[in-house]
């Protein structure tokens, strides 16, 4: 093969992802003068899948309910996930975000208000208090485009549309990404003393899904493949509510905003069928719940005209609507040609966020791999077996700063630029120049379709042993036919060479899921297996880990970090915490 | 509805390009998008298209279709029926390939903006109707669309002269917030060059999230610049004498 070149480019820090957790650790990693610290990401700044979070971002301000606290959204955030959350995450989610909102606020965010002139916050599904603050429904562009002004103005670098292909370890320590600029599809090196993945997660491995094109989970099989270890991969959240219908749009996000401000769900019969699942909780029950239910009434023949369930917001008020969902009025109105102040719609579950991801340190966020640090949904532990709406966006701000401080503090004492393996890096633009190469291959849009197709029909919202193993061979067999994935054209903005990485990315995954997915035996939190129905106690004590040797995966288990009694005291009263201090006063 | 639909796509990079004719089979509710992905993944491979969340939340995919500045997403085919759809990009930037362009321009002038310096340490005081006034300004979702179509940035090489109606809202944004200490004022006359829009509301109409951009946020802009450098009764006073210029392009304002 012709000799290629590559540039190089040195950085202190260097962070993959420019979503709101990249931004977040940029913006901390650039607080040192002299620091060089560069954003490297894959679509344009401001653009990432941040940008979709619709309903808010969690923190216990109690501005509308004095009770709520620290301790109250900690119970919440750890009920949710089952308990296989890392409880230490959870902790230090709880007690910072508040402060990260707060910070956003002096940036220029504008969050909606109260009466009192004080950030608003709105209920939402199985938070305890009305916790969520918000930005009418498209919160996560204002979080997005508040860290992009602000990175802009750190002097931070900034590299956008670069495709990232690997993960440079040297002598165990991290040493840098290789990769190459979507634009002309020039080679780049970018070597590093530390980096931070804030890369996201992998919601594209289903069809109907909430999530951008960029969540293909780059970030995440590039440091498997360098030998970092992923989480709790089993667990898949699907969102109760994305559209149905028109075919064009299924699967895009209604946000749970809808059921916050007051939305019902019923079924074909009229019923409101959160009754028979969750009578306390209603429509404000979890997402496990609720997407779960849709799925049984359309399994019971309940279902709406074109599989789902109907919601309805119509009785609050065309103008409310309006004010409150501004972009869920426009989304239907422009997409499906429907007005929802004045009729229900439908929706159906989406596949919307992975749980499961690399294994951090809840301080600093540091990974395995000496130098290399995970952020946002890339990450695991502070979920578990699913995630609370609105925790999100507040996981970002409060673990993008972890770790860029975490970076920041490590580069302080860490060696010098580790030394390049030249060889590993001529195998490394052989390897991706190859689609270009292979004739009569397979087109890698048509191998992401196949895979989206077996994690739908064998490792979705319903799971079985059986069905899981027939899965995993499938997923096998297209992993070996996508060896030979080829492209036309040239190396200039070329999506189909593109799609090549994010596709070898997702098979690695889509694996790692199905594998974890195969050894929990029973159902927790998102993961609902049909042959196992009940939640056990045995494996509330257990996460599955899984590691990669170029070969396969191996999967151990680790056990669950155990509460400080301070915390374990807080799951004894019968009932939130902020709930049983609500008689003795408000709490600090 | 039809069968299929026609598309035209210009398909090309710096060195050129042209029009290539593709059918596309006709599904209910689908967007420009949606039949360029078919075309994408079963066609032309490497036909270039950015998009990222296919929900008119992120602002990546704009480009011209029939002429018109519109997100691929949310332009329904079916309103084009019996037509045949030609997409092309966006005319103002230099072109990368395809309908992808370099917008670069537009991250090295967001960089000239000072951010909110605000007055008093979060958590702010702030009544709603106050925020309301801004947060029009805060649901951008910078897809360009606006600088696209903007004829000083098209056709004027105004580039150097004005940052462009994107800009404008977001100076507005910081400029109107209740609790901002900054002066932008100086940087509008000036580099920002807000008196070089003459007002035709051609960002408006094609503003894809309907942010009033001429009247909410240029027009009170240049309002402030007049107020700054021109005063008034003097511009009164040259009114009255019917001498028309004023010093520069802005007095037309002025008046309102």
């Amino acid at each position: 093969m012709a000799h290629e070149s590559y540039e190089t480019l040195d950085y202190d820090i260097i962070i993959i992802g420019a979503g709101g957790s990249g931004l977040r650790a940029a913006v901390e990693a650039s607080q040192v003068p002299g620091l060089k610290v560069a954003v490297v990401t894959k679509s344009l700044l401001g653009k990432a899948h941040t940008v979709m979070a619709e309903g808010g971002v969690a923190a216990s301000f109690g501005n509308l309910d004095a009770p709520d606290g620290w301790q109250t959204h900690f119970y919440d955030t750890m009920r949710s996930g089952h308990f296989i959350n890392n409880y230490r995450m959870a902790e230090i989610f709880a007690k910072e975000a508040p402060e990260r909102v707060l910070e956003l606020e002096s940036w220029g965010a504008v969050f909606d208000r109260t009466k009192e002139g004080r950030i608003m916050q709105r209920p939402f599904g199985a938070h305890t208090f009305r916790r969520l603050c918000h930005i009418g429904d498209h919160t996560g562009l204002e979080l997005i485009r508040t860290m992009q002004y602000k990175s802009l103005h750190s002097g931070i670098d900034v590299f956008q549309e670069v495709t990232m292909t690997k993960l440079l370890v040297q002598d165990g320590h991290v040493a840098g990404a290789f990769g190459y600029f979507r634009e002309d599809g020039r080679f780049v090196l970018f070597r590093a003393r530390a980096v931070v993945l804030a890369t996201g997660g992998w919601g594209k491995i289903f069809k109907v899904t909430s999530n951008s094109w960029e969540s293909t989970g780059d970030g995440a099989a590039l440091a498997f493949r360098a030998g970092a270890d992923m989480m709790d991969m089993e667990m898949v959240q699907f969102h109760p509510t994305g559209m149905v219908w028109p075919p064009g749009v299924r699967g895009i996000l209604v946000t749970e905003g809808v059921r916050g401000e007051g939305g019902l769900l019923r079924n074909s019969e009229g019923e409101r069928f959160m009754q028979t699942y969750d009578p306390e909780r209603m429509e404000l029950s979890s997402r496990d719940v609720v997407a779960r239910s849709i799925f049984k009434e359309v399994q019971a023949g309940r279902g709406s005209p074109h599989g789902g369930a109907w919601l309805d917001i119509s009785h609050k008020g065309p103008e409310y609507v309006k004010a409150k969902l501004p972009g869920m009025y426009e989304q239907f109105l422009t997409l499906a040609d429907l007005d929802i102040t004045k009729e229900p719609f439908e929706v159906a579950p989406t596949c919307h966020y992975t749980m499961g991801g690399l294994r951090v340190d809840p301080e600093t966020c540091a990974t395995n791999i000496p130098g290399l640090f995970a952020a946002g949904e890339v990450a695991c532990g502070l979920h578990g077996a699913n995630r609370l709406g609105g925790n999100s966006l507040s996981d970002l701000l409060v673990f993008g700063r972890r770790a860029g401080l975490g970076a920041r503090e490590y580069v302080s004492g860490a060696p010098d630029f580790a030394p390049v393996d030249q060889a590993e890096l001529e195998a490394e633009m052989d390897r991706v120049l190859e689609p270009f190469h292979r004739e009569n291959g397979i087109n890698p849009y048509h191998v992401h379709e196949k895979l989206q197709e077996i994690m739908t029909n064998h490792a979705g919202i319903m799971r079985s042993g059986p069905v899981l193993e027939e899965g995993l061979n499938k997923l096998l067999e297209l992993k070996d036919q996508a060896r030979n994935m080829s492209i036309n054209g040239s190396r200039i903005y070329n999506p189909g060479w593109h799609a090549v990485f994010d596709v070898e990315n997702m098979l690695l995954l889509c694996e790692g899921i199905i594998r974890s997915a195969l050894e929990r035996k029973e159902s927790r939190g998102a993961h609902w297996r049909t042959d196992y129905p009940d939640e056990l106690p045995e494996w509330q004590k257990i996460n599955f880990v899984e590691s990669y040797d170029g070969e396969g995966i191996r999967i151990r288990t680790e056990p669950v970090n155990e509460m400080p009694e301070d915390l374990a005291k807080l799951f004894t009263y019968g009932k939130a915490p902020g709930l049983v201090q609500q008689s003795g006063g408000k709490e600090s | 509805m039809s069968e299929e639909f026609t598309l035209r796509v210009w398909r090309g990079d710096k060195t050129g390009g042209e029009e290539v004719e593709y059918h596309v089979p006709a599904e209910t509710g689908m967007v420009v998008l949606d039949a360029l992905h078919h075309i994408q993944h079963n066609e032309a491979p490497d036909l270039a298209v950015r998009w990222n969340c296919k929900a008119a939340h992120c602002g990546s995919c704009g480009a011209e279709v029939n002429g018109q500045p519109k997100l691929l997403c949310k332009t329904r085919m079916d309103d084009y029926v019996g037509q045949t759809v030609s997409v092309k990009p966006m005319q103002t930037f230099p072109i990368i390939k395809d309908l992808v362009t370099d917008v670069s321009w537009n991250y090295q002038v967001a960089k000239e903006i000072p951010m909110l310096e605000p007055t008093a340490p979060a958590p702010f005081n702030m009544q709603q109707i106050d925020a309301d006034r801004v947060q029009e300004f805060h649901r951008c979702i910078e897809c360009f669309l606006c600088q696209d179509t903007c004829h000083v940035l098209r056709n004027h090489e105004g580039q150097r002269q004005y940052f462009g109606p994107r800009f404008m809202i977001k100076i507005a944004e910081f400029e109107m917030h209740p609790m901002d200490g900054a002066d932008r004022v100086p940087l509008l006359a000036h580099e920002a060059g807000v008196n070089m829009c003459n007002v035709t509301k051609c960002c408006t109409e094609v503003c894809p999230q309907h942010i009033r951009i001429t009247d909410n946020a240029i027009i009170p802009l240049k309002e402030r610049v007049a107020d700054r450098y021109y005063d008034p009764v003097k511009i009164l006073l040259r009114r009255l004498s019917g001498k028309k210029n004023a010093p520069t392009g802005s007095s037309h304002k002025v008046s309102q």
